[in-house]
């Protein structure tokens, strides 16, 4: 049942404009920006040589393009999240779902999923690129595949709180705008810096970026791991209830 | 005596601290068409979506086919079509599509699936526009493809709130032989404000009126008429009040010079008054029987609530 869902939210993705234009604008982006960090890593190479212990192509090249695609993502997945179930609630189409036999999770679950799929072929894209540097050298496979699910990761909790954010209003720009308010929060919530030299290690804890960061770096921390399924499934949590309570109000 | 296949007791519901309905029972047997009339805001909407487990009950209990609407919603649900005021489509599916998500969500078996779309189709009249976006079908063929939507897994209850607003009255026909057609094997509820779609197409009909049940009559014990009225005219004047002492006169009413409304109880027939007439040489010259409609009925009972209100 979740998949019958997932299925259709994949395809209502991909029979209208939106999926194909954010596909196409992000790989043109990022692709000019690789070969621009190929370009640099060129210009490096003969100094990098002269070094003990040198970073590799990867860390050159495909690291800093992640950390340029997480930021570009935070500002595209509101538009991706935002019709999910506001365009459901203000086309009435809603009480389809909720008059077939499916409990409210199966609902929130599928429409969750079918976000999931489209993060899987739009990461699957972006590491297309770094897969192209195996034609003329040797990349870090552990790295990559870390970066791999970082991505994943990262964009799926962007998801969540993206479905979160669509099931409170009506509204599509209203769902945007207020999930790109929270992934922004989320993101500099740990710029406070040393002002606040008390709070800064949990604030840094709550930084969505920050736990990024290290798997960009290779760094496959288990406290990474449960931050990201922590917020993916309180968001998930908190859309079933949403939905259930729209019911008693 | 057949099961009821829906069983409504007691049932509540309040937006805020205001009652949209409140303390609402009836049951429906199988095979059976219900008109749910009311004028609007009086809660018919609103009785359908707690039916249909679109809204929770504050009061009461809902249980379809046996299966209460909270306890067991997924067993109450696959027995229930429900058509909501806006037809629920996606506008930017095709029918066959649309249909065949539908089917999918109803736990229809996939080898059954195509077989169910074409004769759902046939039934609602969409052979024609299977390959057509939702979106760009008149609106007459979108509460089709709702309808078709409603009845595509074969649910012996099905629900339809409003299902002929909007649509031309060729259509209007077609919508209600269809609906006339869906109640011969089973039982459908059927809210609407319209007065003769009732009396066309339903077995039962229950006026609501500010969330409260105010009336509830077969419409064949409707057209035999609970109280006939008799319009007369006559040549000479004569006082209203010795038309009240005939036998079987309920209640008489001067409309204009020579001219009366005589209501007679039930069973009566207004022999006395004609034979009255002529002994008593009133110069009956005309005489017209007044048959009550639902349009009276329905003015009749919603006029109440003006007269509350003051």
């Amino acid at each position: 049942m979740i998949w019958v869902i997932a299925r259709r939210e994949v395809s209502a993705m991909f029979l209208s404009p939106m999926a194909w234009i954010i596909l196409a604008v992000i790989q043109t982006i990022l692709g000019y920006m690789f070969l621009t960090n190929l370009d640099s890593f060129f210009l490096l190479q003969p100094q990098l040589l002269q070094l003990a212990n040198t970073p590799g192509v990867t860390d050159i090249v495909v690291t800093p393009l992640m950390q340029v695609a997480a930021i570009i993502l935070l500002m595209v997945m509101p538009l991706m999240t935002m019709r999910s179930i506001a365009d459901e609630k203000r086309n009435r189409t809603l009480s389809l779902l909720v008059s077939a036999p499916l409990s409210m999770s199966e609902i929130v679950l599928g429409k969750y999923l079918g976000l999931v799929l489209f993060i899987v072929i739009l990461v699957s894209m972006l590491m297309l690129m770094p897969l192209s540097l195996y034609l003329g050298t040797s990349p870090d496979s552990g790295k990559l595949l870390s970066i791999y699910l970082g991505m994943l990761l990262l964009l799926a909790a962007f998801a969540a709180i993206g479905l979160y954010l669509s099931s409170l209003t009506e509204n599509q720009t209203i769902a945007a705008v207020s999930t790109f308010g929270t992934l922004l929060m989320l993101w500099i919530i740990d710029w406070v810096g040393a002002s606040v030299s008390n709070g800064q290690s949990l604030l840094s804890y709550l930084s969505i970026l920050k736990h990024h960061q290290s798997m960009l770096e290779g760094v496959f921390k288990s406290s990474d791991i449960a931050y990201y399924l922590l917020l993916i499934i309180g968001f998930l949590v908190l859309t079933i209830r949403q939905l259930d309570r729209e019911r008693l109000l | 005596m057949t099961e009821a296949l829906v069983q409504v007791d007691n049932l509540s519901r309040y937006y805020q601290n205001k009652a949209a309905i409140s303390h609402l029972s009836f049951s429906l047997k199988a095979g059976e068409v219900l008109g749910f009339l009311g004028p609007n805001g009086a809660g018919k909407s609103t009785t359908m979506q707690v039916i249909s487990g679109n809204l929770a009950p504050s009061e009461g209990e809902v249980s379809i086919a046996g299966h209460d609407i909270l306890e067991a919603p997924r067993a109450a649900k696959s027995q229930l079509g429900y058509l909501p005021e806006h037809p629920p489509v996606y506008r930017d599916s095709s029918v066959d599509e649309y249909l065949k998500f539908c089917a999918r969500l109803h736990r229809i078996a996939s080898n059954r699936v195509a077989s169910a779309i074409d004769q759902v189709k046939q039934h609602c009249g969409l052979t024609e526009v299977g390959g057509r976006l939702i979106g760009n079908l008149s609106k007459g063929y979108q509460q089709r493809v709702g309808i078709a939507q409603a009845i595509i897994h074969d649910p012996p209850v099905v629900i339809l709130d409003e299902p002929t607003v909007g649509l031309d009255p060729i259509q209007i026909r077609e919508i209600r032989e269809l609906i006339r057609s869906l109640g011969s094997e089973r039982s459908v509820i059927l809210s609407t404000h319209i007065l003769s779609e009732v009396q066309a197409t339903c077995d039962r009909v229950q006026i609501i009126r500010a969330g409260e049940l105010i009336y509830n009559a077969s419409t064949e014990s409707l057209k035999q008429g609970h109280e006939t009225s008799v319009r007369i005219a006559l040549r000479r004047t004569i006082e209203a009040a010795k038309l009240i002492e005939l036998p079987g006169v309920e209640h008489a009413e001067t409309l204009e010079k020579g001219r009366f409304r005589v209501f007679f109880a039930a069973d009566a027939k207004p022999d006395d008054l004609v034979k009255t007439a002529v002994e008593q040489d009133w110069g009956l010259y005309e005489m017209i029987p007044e048959q009550q409609s639902l349009e009276d009925l329905f003015i009749e009972l919603t006029h109440h609530e003006e007269v509350d209100r003051q």
